[in-house]
């Protein structure tokens, strides 16, 4: 159901290992990959702006990429503008990014300030793309609990991948040496965050008391003793079993959660 | 509960009365007195009162229980001071998440943090789209509420959602926005807005003091510290909730009629997941059973039926009828749900721990007295089976129905 002359571009970062901070290829960025490739196979174009040098690239080459495109820029640069000039000329129907970096700010506001200026739709949470036919395109996307919602969208769109996306392929040794990595010379814009905000290291939050707002010691034992207990619950005695299901049926459709 | 003094002529007359058969136990028993020769005089034996068990008890909380003294009317819910705010200086402008139509936990904190920040004179906004179900905005904190309805705004409809925003925010051009940065919907929503407004928001922001804001950055191994700017999306825990205070819950009206788009979305409805396939942990609605389900047969029927993931009590797993990844509670998986249906589970304390985040608690069991009634939010006494298979029937003819209609 895939037109096989699908342009797709997929945008990359360099990502960091949750424990050590050793520069990685960034896990929801590999699920962009993923899907790209099996979308697009080897025409799916890969897209980074940073440094061209860096070697924690190699490891989307090793995807199965021949070649991976580079706007170099300094890693406090802004990659919005860069981007966006590249896209508006690009010609792609379908671009896909991670949901948020695993470095500097982490935002996630990149795929909405592409969507913005290039004025394309943007689908977030995107699971599967089931068929792109006259310019549309039928996709899944995947909800909190593990639900799915079937979305119907205009091409081009930009869409962002989170964890319920396939899992990314492993990367290989071989195909990472040989790619390539073209850098593109590009006009750099400086990010104005830098200026005023400042990064530090990660401190633990802090755990939230259960504070109790009693004021004899009775009141105090009693809400530290206390059972949990609904108490206002309602308890349908002698009646008959149709009439107990009516009730619970009526409860269920209440909440939502007949489908 | 009131505090005046009032006179009780009935009980003055069966003291004056010593013919009567209350007065001995009417009569107050005087346990200090002075004296004629001004000594206090105490009656140790009159001190206390007779328990439930025979025995003597003496209460020094200073609530005595046993009769006499002054009568007590039930203790009345306290009433939290009203706060009113009539000529706001400024706005704070929340978005909350409305899961399942209430206010989630995450909602809460986030209307605690927007109290904080509007002070005594600024005023808290909250935005709701569709219906809801929420009963307690007052002490949740909200002081205006605009409700926005229409076709427009069911399901999925981000778009038309920011356009309604935008408009709130021509209208009163609030000083904050905050949304929740969660997955359920206000992080999207937040940053679709960001986008439109053109703030650059803080995102996953956990404290906001002093006019500093500290959010997590990229992995979580680093911490953001900035100004707050006007768009804050704050994770969860990010400020206590109003506890102590009521809001009037004022109807607020947008002027302007909100801009129509053609949405480049369009919704074609959620997608049937097989339920056995969702982690228990996150599944949404759950059909668990313990020791009083007979017929398994009938249990993975109704579940399927239902729609629901199933759960089992470590009874049920360690008889060998479900496997042992299905456990709820303390040695099993803490779940989430939202609807947790406990199909003859009489509620051991372990099993209730784990299903201490569930939302709504349905009962079925023949045991009246056990805790799982007591921690559920509707109850049905009787034999599982019967009930179970009365539930099966029902919801077939409702989904006969559904299809007669759509066909």
């Amino acid at each position: 159901m895939l037109p096989n002359n699908l342009h797709i571009i997929t945008l990359v970062s360099i990502g960091a290992h949750p424990t050590s901070g050793r520069a990685r290829r960034a896990e929801q960025d590999a699920r962009a990959v993923e899907l790209g490739l099996r979308l697009a196979g080897d025409k799916l174009q890969v897209l980074h702006a940073g440094d061209a040098a860096d070697e924690a690239l190699r490891a989307y080459l090793g995807m199965g990429l021949s070649e991976l495109t580079v706007l170099e820029q300094s890693s406090h640069g802004d990659a919005l503008p860069l981007l966006s000039r590249y896209l508006q000329d690009a010609g792609a129907q379908l671009v896909l990014t991670g949901s948020q970096a695993e470095t500097g700010e982490g935002s996630g506001m990149l795929p909405f300030l592409l969507a913005e200026q290039l004025g394309w739709p943007l689908v977030v949470g995107l699971a599967e793309v089931e068929k792109i036919e006259n310019g549309m395109a039928q996709v899944l996307q995947a909800l909190p609990r593990g639900q799915r919602r079937r979305l119907k969208v205009r091409l081009p769109f930009i869409a962002c991948v989170d964890n319920a996306a396939p899992a990314a392929r492993q990367s290989a040794f071989g195909p990472a040496r040989r790619g390539q990595l073209l850098a593109c010379e590009v006009t750099i814009v400086e990010d104005s965050l830098l200026a005023e905000a400042r990064f530090q290291t990660a401190r633990p939050r802090p755990k939230r008391l259960k504070v109790i707002k009693a004021k004899t010691g009775a009141e105090r034992m009693k809400a530290a003793t206390a059972k949990a207990s609904g108490g206002g619950g309602q308890v349908l005695k002698d009646v008959s079993s149709q009439a107990g299901a009516e009730a619970i049926f009526k409860l269920l459709q209440d909440e939502g959660v007949l489908r | 509960m009131s505090d005046i003094i009032r006179r009780d002529p009935r009980a003055e007359w069966i003291a004056r009365n010593r013919l009567h058969p209350l007065h001995a136990a009417m009569q107050k028993a005087e346990t200090r007195w002075m004296g004629p020769n001004g000594i206090v005089r105490k009656n140790p034996h009159a001190v206390g009162f007779i328990g439930p068990n025979g025995l003597k008890r003496i209460d020094r909380s200073g609530a005595q229980q046993g009769g006499s003294s002054k009568r007590t009317t039930a203790s009345a819910v306290v009433q939290l001071p009203l706060q009113v705010i009539e000529q706001p200086a400024f706005y704070i402008a929340v978005v909350p998440d409305m899961i399942g139509g209430r206010l989630s936990s995450h909602d809460k904190d986030l209307l605690g943090l927007a109290n904080k920040l509007a002070g005594s004179d600024g005023a808290v906004v909250a935005v709701v789209f569709g219906e809801h179900k929420e009963s307690a905005f007052d002490s949740a904190g909200v002081d205006r509420l605009l409700h926005i309805e229409g076709e427009l705004y069911a399901g999925y409809a981000p778009e038309q959602r920011v356009l309604a925003l935008s408009a709130l925010e021509s209208q009163l051009a609030p000083r904050h926005w905050l949304l929740p940065d969660s997955r359920t919907g206000g992080g999207e929503l937040g940053r679709r807005l960001a986008a439109k407004l053109g703030e650059r928001p803080a995102t996953r922001v956990w404290q906001v003091a002093e006019g500093q804001c500290i959010g997590r950055a990229g992995a979580g191994r680093e911490d953001l510290v900035r100004r707050a700017p006007r768009l804050i999306l704050a994770a969860v825990e990010c400020a206590e909730p109003v506890s102590d205070t009521r809001h009037e819950v004022r109807p607020l009206e947008l002027l302007d009629q909100i801009a129509r788009n053609l949405p480049r979305i369009e919704d074609l409805g959620a997608v049937a997941v097989d339920p056995a396939l969702i982690p228990m942990a996150e599944a949404e609605f759950i059909l668990s059973g313990g020791n009083g389900v007979k017929d398994w047969t009938q249990f993975h029927q109704a579940a399927a039926a239902l729609g629901a993931t199933e759960g089992a009590s470590r009874v049920a797993v360690d008889d060998g009828f479900m496997s042992r990844d299905r456990q709820v509670g303390a040695s099993g998986i803490w779940v989430t749900a939202r609807v947790y249906m406990a199909v003859g589970i009489s509620g051991a304390i372990q099993h209730l721990q784990g299903i201490g985040a569930c939302d709504k608690v349905v009962a079925i069991n023949l045991d009246p007295s056990c805790d799982m009634i007591k921690r559920a939010d509707l109850s049905v006494i009787g034999d599982s089976a019967a009930i179970l298979a009365a539930l099966i029937e029902r919801i077939s003819t409702h989904r006969q129905g559904g299809a007669r209609d759509a066909a």
